[in-house]
């Protein structure tokens, strides 16, 4: 289709500014971890810092247990993500592949609960976990999030797209329910397994209210909440520390995406082969 | 090697509609057996009741001595084909052909040694570690093949696995079926519905119908011999003509059998020429509507008195030619009763003779 040269420049303009809205947060952030505390203040504001202060970063890392939290961080996302991998996988397999007496209302069960926000059941499950003794371990981030109603959605729209006749050919092959999932079902759904792999990782490397609530000290303290507390430090905010925290903080999200991209992209136009 | 036998199978879905009705189908050991008939035939269904992939809801299914209604499809020394192929798409030719031999339990070492083997057999060496995407439809045909065949099983099934290809691959995998058959010597069960592959390659057909099995016999007896019109109809291109008894009487003189309400013959049976002819038969004068040339044979579509029919002639195709007088010798008809079954007759059932009704004919 050819487009006339003012829709062209109209489209260019509007990808412009919507890249702006997108990327402007986030230069901002990087320019201001590079910044004296005094420069963060000038108005109008200075996108590029005169002098790069790399000690910032240095400065942010140093001012906490930032390694403690980096490596709970790390535990509680892989954690999660191994979690919710063994409990979806089978549901999703058994949603989309067997018979069983009231499938339907326990999958429409599964579906309420996405509908049910997370402030709402937050109070109980705390409660739950504290009679388990569990307040302030990494458990109890954990434990909460071990299985993902999403997930189990999603996973059973792809299984549901298998062929059945592969199956049968595995069945033939006198091969397990087990290991149909695991060599067959699972490697073809690679590419969703990654998306949500990395839609959870993403969520819960960035979740604050959560390891807010459930923590007390620093030994279960994930980054976002140990990142938080840059700002209490005393007399007033050090932005240029914290904005360096935050680039900390984001940094493993960025990699992971970089490499994972392809993936996501493929989740969604994947068709398998006949 | 196994013979199968089913008895007094049915299989009905959910809302009570049969599929199979009270079929008894004995395969017997080491046959090609084809399965055939129209879409809804209940074909496929029956293949799938003795691979395992569909429970009966009455009857027995026995492989070799072996009751194997509980079997599990894995254990009852089967393998299929599937249409679609069916290979895992994301394991390699040589996981695809090694997958059944890992669930067996074979130890690695021999497991390779069978799978290079087989590979060896059906040409795909060269390509055992590619994917099944980046083969050819031939290609995966084979690929298919070859894991069903390196599980040395009792009994093939092969679920129109040649459907997919084109029609001289097709030509050129039937023969190697046939030949695979005969070096194997197993027991082939071969569902499809196209007709002519099942009388070229099967030595034994079971035409289908409804869920009922219409006629089980060898390729040339079905044809030569159908215990029924819908055989006559369903084997043979094109298929048997048939016209009705009160206009085959109009030029016969009375039928004298009164089972017979039909009356069939082959296309190629009818003597077609244009000169009058001296030849024993029912003379019909006709004329030509359509003519399709096929090269060796020509198909002509005629409107006689007794109705429309049509003619297979070897000879050069009639091009100009309008009108024709066609003979249909005696003892090439075939009689059906009202439901359509064949009568069998003793001599030629009808009032006047043959002579007769010729001079009637030509007047």
């Amino acid at each position: 289709m050819k487009t006339s040269l003012p829709l062209k420049i109209l489209n260019v303009i509007g990808l412009i500014i919507m890249v702006a809205i997108f990327a402007m947060p986030f230069i901002w952030m990087i320019s201001t971890s590079l910044k004296t505390l005094g420069e963060t203040m000038v108005f109008p504001p200075k996108w590029i810092p005169d002098e790069l202060i790399w000690e910032n970063f240095i400065s942010a890392w140093n001012s906490g247990p930032f390694l403690q939290y980096f490596m709970n961080s790390v535990l509680v996302s892989v954690g999660i993500l191994i979690f919710q991998f063994i409990t979806v996988i089978p549901a999703a397999y058994a949603f989309a592949r067997y018979e069983f007496r009231f499938k339907n209302v326990l999958f429409s069960l599964v579906m309420v609960t996405m509908m049910i926000p997370a402030q709402l059941i937050f109070l109980p499950v705390f409660l739950n976990l504290s009679d388990w003794g569990l307040l302030d371990t990494l458990w109890g981030l954990i434990l909460p999030f071990a299985t993902s109603a999403f997930g189990i959605f999603m996973l059973r729209q792809t299984f549901k797209q298998v062929p059945e006749e592969l199956l049968e050919a595995a069945r033939l092959d006198n091969s397990t329910d087990f290991k149909i999932m695991m060599k067959i079902m699972v490697p073809m759904a690679k590419p969703t397994l990654i998306t949500l792999g990395l839609f959870n990782f993403i969520t819960h490397w960035n979740d604050y209210f959560w390891p807010l609530v459930m923590t007390t000290t620093e030994s279960a303290r994930t980054l976002p909440v140990g990142i938080a507390q840059l700002r209490q430090v005393d007399g007033g905010v050090a932005w240029n520390i914290l904005m360096a925290g935050n680039v900390i903080l984001v940094i493993p999200i960025l990699i992971i995406f970089f490499f994972a991209q392809r993936h996501i992209i493929r989740a969604f136009t994947y068709t398998g082969v006949k | 090697m196994a013979k199968i036998q089913l008895k007094n199978v049915s299989k009905a879905y959910g809302n009570n509609k049969k599929v199979i009705e009270d079929m008894n189908l004995d395969i017997q050991d080491g046959s090609f057996t084809v399965l055939v008939g129209p879409s809804g035939c209940g074909k496929s269904t029956t293949l799938r009741i003795i691979a395992g992939l569909e429970d009966v809801s009455a009857g027995e299914i026995w492989i070799g001595d072996q009751l194997v209604n509980d079997v599990a499809p894995g254990k009852r020394g089967i393998s299929m084909v599937f249409q679609n192929y069916a290979l895992y798409p994301t394991m390699s030719v040589r996981g695809n052909i090694e997958f059944g031999l890992e669930n067996m339990k074979i130890p690695k070492a021999e497991r390779k040694k069978m799978v290079e083997e087989i590979a060896e057999i059906v040409d795909l060496t060269e390509y055992l570690d590619k994917k099944p995407q980046n083969l050819s439809g031939g290609q995966r045909q084979r690929v298919a093949l070859a894991r069903a065949m390196v599980k040395k099983p009792d009994v093939f099934i092969f679920d129109e696995p040649l459907s997919n290809l084109d029609a001289k691959l097709r030509g050129q995998m039937r023969t190697e079926l046939i030949q695979l058959h005969k070096r194997l010597g197993t027991t082939f069960i071969y569902v499809t519905h196209d007709q002519v592959e099942a009388m070229s390659m099967g030595d034994e057909i079971v035409i289908l119908d409804k869920g009922h099995i219409m006629q089980q016999a060898a390729p040339m007896e079905v044809y030569h011999n159908p215990a029924n019109q819908f055989v006559a109809n369903f084997i043979g291109t094109p298929s048997m003509n048939i016209l009705s008894k009160s206009m085959v009487e109009e030029k016969t003189g009375t039928i004298t059998d009164e089972r017979i309400s039909y009356v069939g013959f082959r296309p190629e049976h009818a003597a077609m020429q244009v000169e009058k002819l001296a030849a024993s038969g029912i003379n019909l004068s006709c004329e030509i509507i359509t003519m399709e040339t096929l090269g060796s044979e020509t198909l002509y579509l005629v409107n006689s008195d007794a109705g429309q029919f049509q003619v297979k002639s070897f000879q050069a195709p009639l091009v100009e030619t309008k009108k024709v007088d066609i003979t249909i010798p005696m003892d090439k008809l075939y009689y059906f009763d009202t439901q359509g079954n064949r009568v069998f007759v003793e001599d030629i059932p009808f009032q006047t003779p043959a002579r007769e009704v010729r001079g009637e004919v030509l007047v």
